[in-house]
């Protein structure tokens, strides 16, 4: 059959412009199962809106998003949530005033279609609860469970939102500045937290830090004002003159 | 598989039981001595049922205020709208069809809940200030059209000749207004206990969700638009139902059901008494009209003059509203050792 052709996301020529500004020119880019793919470049580039473009929040201007063979792109953000596509904020995006077990129980209620039932308790659905709590220990998070989450580090609500996000089973995960504003010091929770991340699960990162993006990627690819300069493997990356002049040298300086 | 998975949950349930039990039966008695109250201020207050029973009907409209404005965190100046809706929906009913009060009740409940649904579709689009002008241009144009249709309406003369069954057949609304108020009493119960389970439901968590964040909640896949219709709706539902109460007990509805002063009245209550908790709705509204009705008898000009000091006051020193007090005390104290 073809079905193992189309598994995953596959983007064809895909167009943003917001008025004259163009910031997403003619992406090409696939996400198999298991895929670790990072996507760099400068601030402004482009990365975000790339994420938003994929997730449905903002609707392209040109090209396609395919999810296993079906075009995606006219869907709305919540349908391909649903459809198997999940991101993470580069600011995180939380329910601030809710405790880490609230704020983890939200997505698997939707998830589970329970989020319309009206007349039991919104934490008496027993298989609902088990999976709160698992997701609550596979990153670390039972000890606050009770806490709301503005009351956490910025690195714990950093691997709330990650729990928050893979309790949606998503099959295309991205990731925008995973670490972006975690103290030095935590920043191995989330480094921790995404390498044990379901092996199968197709993840986009967007990142900052090259030590995390070094770790986690199999694949680079460098976006410089809404184009792809090149993409390749970490080493082939890292050689690329093009590329260290125009980012990582520059981050290098600073 | 399945029984290793339940397990951490049924753990958690077991050692968190007790306390929450108790925290259960508290909450359970501070209902019961509402309703205590309820029942008491009948025996107490005779000749003052009819102000009595204006407080329960406000409350009901404040409660379906906090769904919207509380929970859902969606802000609005034309709760009239639904209000008058339940009101002329339950009052033509009762001229032009049958008289029964809950068949009118149903009605006016339904009316309330179709027009926040038909208006929902497109304010739950809107935000912020375009929101609010939205809303109050709503209440706005639904008093217009009762006003002009005042061969049926009655116009700005209000709709008259409402002359409600016995509810049962049984209990008749007596010029006391003691049936009125019982009857109102019972319905702001049900109504009060309804609203309890909807917003302790995962449809409840969902609307505070939306508050708290919006973008999280499209991006864990809820269609956040359709919910807040739904939400809306649910509200008009219930403003309807205060609206309904409303024509049959005092048996006449004027253009004022859709003012913008009710509007702007029931959010300040709800304000005063503390968003998205409900029991700030009954302190809110409670304080409000007590004051209210204290201060114009001592006062009929000046009136306003304590209210606006009072608002003033609380939301200044207690935005949280009244509800905040007991943790704003709390905290004074112990800052005080
Ligand atoms: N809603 C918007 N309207 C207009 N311009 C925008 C909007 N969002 C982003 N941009 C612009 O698009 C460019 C890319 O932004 P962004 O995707 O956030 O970059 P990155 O995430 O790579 O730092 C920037 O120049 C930014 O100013
Ligand atoms: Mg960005």
């Amino acid at each position: 059959m073809s079905v193992g052709m189309n598994v995953g996301m596959e983007v064809k020529n895909l167009q943003m412009h917001f008025g004259g500004i163009v910031v997403a020119d003619d992406i090409n880019l696939t996400l198999k199962p298991g895929d670790r793919k990072a996507l760099i470049g400068p601030n402004g580039a482009g990365k975000t809106t790339f994420a938003n473009l994929l997730t449905g929040n903002l609707t392209p201007t040109g090209g396609s998003i395919h999810l296993d063979g079906q075009n995606i792109a006219h869907l709305r953000e919540s349908q391909r949530v649903k459809a198997g596509v999940a991101k993470t904020f580069q600011i995180t995006t939380l329910f601030k005033k809710m405790s880490v077990r609230e704020n983890i129980r939200l997505p698997i209620l939707e998830r589970t279609g329970l989020g319309t039932k009206m007349f039991k308790k919104a934490e008496a659905y027993p298989e609902v609860e088990a999976e709160v709590e698992q997701m609550m220990t596979q990153f670390n998070l039972r000890a606050h469970a009770d806490i709301e989450v503005h009351e956490l580090a910025y690195g714990q609500q950093r691997l709330v939102e990650l729990a928050l996000t893979l309790a949606l089973k998503p099959r295309i995960l991205i990731l925008d500045e995973p670490s972006a504003g975690v103290a030095a010091s935590d920043s191995h929770m989330i480094t921790d937290a995404i390498e044990r991340l379901p092996k199968d699960l197709s993840v986009l990162i967007i990142e900052h830090d090259m030590k995390l993006v070094f770790k986690v990627a199999n694949k680079i690819i460098v976006l410089v004002n809404g184009a792809i300069l090149c993409e390749g493997t970490p080493a082939e990356i890292g050689k690329n003159q093009q590329v260290r002049d125009l980012y990582l040298g520059a981050r290098h300086d600073t | 598989m399945q029984e290793t998975q339940i397990k951490p949950a049924e753990n958690l349930a077991q050692t968190a039981a007790p306390a929450r039990s108790r925290k259960f039966l508290i909450k359970l008695l501070i209902d019961l001595a509402l309703i205590g109250v309820g029942i008491a201020a009948y025996f107490i207050f005779p000749d003052n049922l009819g102000f009595i029973t204006r407080i329960l009907i406000m409350i009901i409209l404040v409660l379906s205020l906090d769904l919207v404005l509380g929970y859902a965190g969606v802000a609005t100046l034309g709760h009239a709208a639904l209000f008058g809706a339940g009101a002329y929906g339950a009052g033509l009913f009762a001229v032009y069809f049958s008289a029964d009060p809950l068949l009118g009740l149903l009605v006016g409940a339904i009316v309330g809940a179709i027009i926040a649904f038909i208006s929902g579709l497109f304010l739950m689009r809107a935000h912020g200030l375009t929101l609010l002008m939205l809303t109050i241009a709503v209440a706005q144009i639904l008093q217009e059209i009762i006003n002009k249709e005042r061969a049926i309406t009655g116009g700005s003369d209000g709709l008259l000749g409402i002359d409600m069954d016995p509810i049962f057949g049984i209990y008749a609304f007596d010029f006391f207004g003691k049936t009125g108020y019982l009857y109102a009493l019972t319905v702001l119960v049900i109504v009060f206990f309804a609203l309890k389970i909807l917003v302790a439901s995962p449809f409840g968590a969902m609307a505070k969700g939306i508050h708290e964040s919006a973008p999280r909640m499209r991006a864990i896949g809820t269609p956040v638009y359709w919910r807040l219709v739904g939400i809306y709706t649910i509200s008009g539902f219930i403003a309807g139902i205060a609206g309904a109460v409303s024509a049959q007990v005092t048996e006449l509805v004027s253009l004022e059901a859709f003012g913008f002063a009710l509007s702007a009245e029931a959010m300040v209550m709800l304000i005063l008494g503390g968003l998205g908790r409900l029991y700030g709705a009954i302190i809110g509204t409670v304080i409000f009209m007590v004051v209210h009705h204290t201060a114009a008898s001592i006062d009929p000009f000046n009136w306003l003059f304590v209210i606006g000091t009072m608002v003033l006051i609380v939301v200044y020193f207690v935005p949280e509203g009244f509800m905040g007090l007991p943790v704003k005390l709390r905290r004074w104290l112990r800052w005080q050792k």
